[in-house]
């Protein structure tokens, strides 16, 4: 499995939950503690670790919030 | 570590204004991914028409122009009879397209001008409530449809896609979705395809995209994405309606 | 090329090749079709683009579309395909963008008749688009006038950013005249076309045609440029003729197709031992105030004729500023008055007086 790695440009994000719902490893989930200045609880990943680096997650991310690398 | 995906180019910085979730997002970031991609930027003019993608002219990196409701088709013709060698493109709603602007843009199409459409359908007015659209679906509530749209009342939806399959100058027709990362992809391939036959000088392009209007049609977006995967997908199938190979000059 | 005799409207398709035309949008509609015809054939034969629109909804948004990307673009149409551009007019305004449109008018209201009218005055210098704006507007009385202001036209549309709007009727439109195409243009120093949609590869940043302003503060900044704008334009572009005006007894104000008839009026008017003198807008907006202060302050009266129900008479109560008597004499629906009418008016002034 390759490794992938995901940064969110948090400010930007809109919480609509689009990454969370496709992402096949089931590691992002909605920080119902953390705000962005827009007022959305923000998206982070649980499991850094397990992501594959799909980009499933930027892909249906209407916000461009998401930037994905893959290790080689 | 490689970057895999990161935002385009082809959109600039100003955040998005459309409510968390809305698939315009997703199109969007297909449309300018495909003229980055294409290396179309520097000679891309898009219309932004009258609806929630009002605001698009902020929001593509390159020159634009925001038309009058429903006239984009004519803005976009009167750029390209001028300056041939510019992309040109719309992107509109279902009521600026379907409803209002049916006339400019059936007539594009029918002297194969050779511009690209982006037509999102997402089966109601977005920006201005979420009223009844040409292509709402037949039971679908509305806010001027409230008990649900009956055919008695307002007709059936129209099927932009499959009218504009009959028209000789279309070079190339699709209809796509973003439901999912799969479908997303295979949009971006056909939103790639129709610039590219524009920059062939094929004829008019089209790509309808089945989108999502979460907050009007008081669903979560996931739901929403589902709604358009169950409810949409059997009157409006996916697919392709018309590539004509050959050259439109 | 010396003189010519052309038709009215072929005259305008010719002097808009003159003034530079790079392509024209429009629809068709009387008494105004030969516009269209002559320029389909000459400006395709010449590599510059023509369009029959499916409306002139369509036409006027093509010409926004075509004008947006820097081109000199032209449309024309009679009075209801007018009303029809009303929308987009009001969009060129708002973008700032340069057209030239040629009205022809015929008799209304609706479908109306084809004969020539006057009565869509207030349609050209009103609007029927929404917002604060002008247009620029000529009302020539010959077509040798109607050809020199067309040479000109998408200069002084260019100059402004601003369309400018030829306003005939059906009888210049339809008559033919001895013209010389060749008469100098006035020199116009025109800024660049730095906002024109012509890709960023073409620019530095990107160009953006654009009316809408959400931000109320911002759209009425955007309105107090434009508000300067009309100001400058007053200033600067404001064209009238008067004739036998120092020592007039009776003036008539007439522009376009009356103010011939007026001509022919006077020299009656003239036998009879009447002092007669005119003022002839020739821009009607910006509407020549000024010429009414050449006045003589005995002066009996003012007529006002239009082939209307009375429509510049507004500008000239406005202009005349509660200083002399004003009458007004009008026919409607097409109908032309001969010159004995207006004769007839001015003997029996007291009969037609308004205000």
């Amino acid at each position: 499995m390759p490794k992938g790695k995901t940064t969110f440009a948090y400010e930007k994000c809109k919480g609509c939950l689009l990454c969370v719902a496709v992402c096949p490893q089931k590691i992002l989930y909605q920080d119902m503690t953390t705000l962005n200045r827009a007022g959305y609880n923000i998206i982070k990943v649980s499991e850094p670790d397990k992501c594959i680096g799909c980009a499933f997650c930027a892909i249906m991310c209407p916000d461009s919030v998401i930037t994905v690398g893959v290790e080689k | 570590m490689e970057v895999k995906y990161a935002k385009t180019k082809g959109l600039t910085d100003k955040p998005l204004t459309y409510c968390p979730g809305c698939t315009h997002g997703i199109v969007h970031k297909l449309v300018a991914e495909a003229l980055d991609e294409l290396g179309l930027l520097g000679e891309a003019v898009g219309i932004a028409s009258v609806g929630c993608s009002v605001f698009s002219y902020e929001f593509f990196n390159c020159d634009m122009q925001q038309a009058p409701h429903g006239r984009a088709c004519a803005e976009a013709t009167g750029i390209k009879r001028v300056r041939p060698d510019l992309t040109v493109f719309t992107y509109q709603g279902d009521g600026d397209l379907a409803s209002i602007g049916i006339a400019e843009t059936i007539h594009a199409a029918n002297r194969g001008e050779n511009i690209t459409v982006i037509f999102i359908n997402n089966a109601i007015y977005g920006m201005t409530g979420g009223q009844m659209a040409p292509t709402t679906l037949i039971g679908q509530r509305t806010t001027t449809s409230q008990g649900g749209r009956t055919l008695a009342q307002h007709g059936n939806p129209i099927k932009i896609s499959e009218i504009f399959a009959q028209i000789e100058g279309v070079a190339y027709l699709e209809r796509v979705a973003t439901f999912n990362p799969k479908q997303v992809l295979n949009a971006k391939k056909a939103i790639k395809k129709a610039f590219t036959y524009q920059k062939e000088k094929r004829g008019f392009t089209m790509i309808e995209v089945l989108s999502t209007c979460p907050v009007n049609w008081g669903m979560t977006p996931i739901d929403a994405l589902e709604w358009v995967k169950t409810s949409m997908t059997p009157i409006y199938p996916l697919g392709l309606f018309k590539d004509k190979g050959d050259f439109h000059e | 090329m010396g003189r010519i005799l052309m038709k009215g409207n072929e005259a305008i398709a010719v002097a808009a090749i003159r003034g530079g035309i790079d392509a024209f949008f429009g629809y068709p509609i009387t008494p105004q079709n030969e516009i269209p015809e002559y320029l389909s054939k000459h400006l395709l034969a010449n590599g510059k683009a023509f369009v029959q629109a499916e409306s002139e909804v369509a036409a006027i948004n093509m010409v926004y579309g075509a004008a947006g990307a820097g081109a000199r673009v032209m449309t024309s149409s009679s009075s209801p395909g007018i009303a029809l551009k009303q929308e987009g007019i009001s969009y060129l305004c708002g973008a700032q963008l340069p057209a030239v449109i040629v009205s022809v008018m015929r008799g209304g209201p609706g479908l109306g008749g084809i004969q020539p009218s006057q009565a869509d005055y207030y349609q050209a210098t009103r609007g029927g688009g929404n917002g604060d704006y002008n247009l620029i507007v000529f009302g020539p009385e010959t077509i040798q006038e109607t050809v020199d202001i067309m040479k000109e036209a998408f200069a002084i549309a260019d100059q402004y950013r601003n369309p400018v709007l030829v306003l005939v009727d059906g009888l210049i439109g339809q008559m033919m005249e001895s013209i010389d195409l060749d008469r100098p243009v006035k020199e116009r120093n025109l800024p660049p076309k730095d906002y024109a949609t012509t890709g960023t590869r073409n620019h530095p940043g990107r160009h953006i045609i654009n009316s809408l302003y959400l931000d109320p503060l911002e759209l009425e900044n955007h309105n107090k440029k434009l508000q300067q704008k009309y100001a400058l334009v007053k200033a600067q572009e404001t064209r009238y003729e008067t004739v036998d005006l120092e020592d007039a007894d009776y003036v008539i104000v007439a522009y376009g197709t009356m103010a011939r008839i007026v001509r022919s009026a006077m020299e009656t008017l003239k036998k009879l031992g009447i002092k007669v003198g005119m003022i002839r807008p020739i821009t009607i907006w910006p509407y020549p105030e000024a010429a009414f202060d050449l006045i003589k302050a005995d002066c009996k009266g003012i007529l006002c004729t239009e082939m209307s129900a009375g429509q510049m008479l507004d500008d000239v109560l406005i202009a005349n500023n509660g200083r002399h008597k004003v009458a007004f004499y009008g026919r409607m629906g097409g109908m032309v008055p001969d010159p004995e009418e207006i004769v007839a008016a001015i003997k029996n002034f007291s009969d037609w007086v308004v205000k």
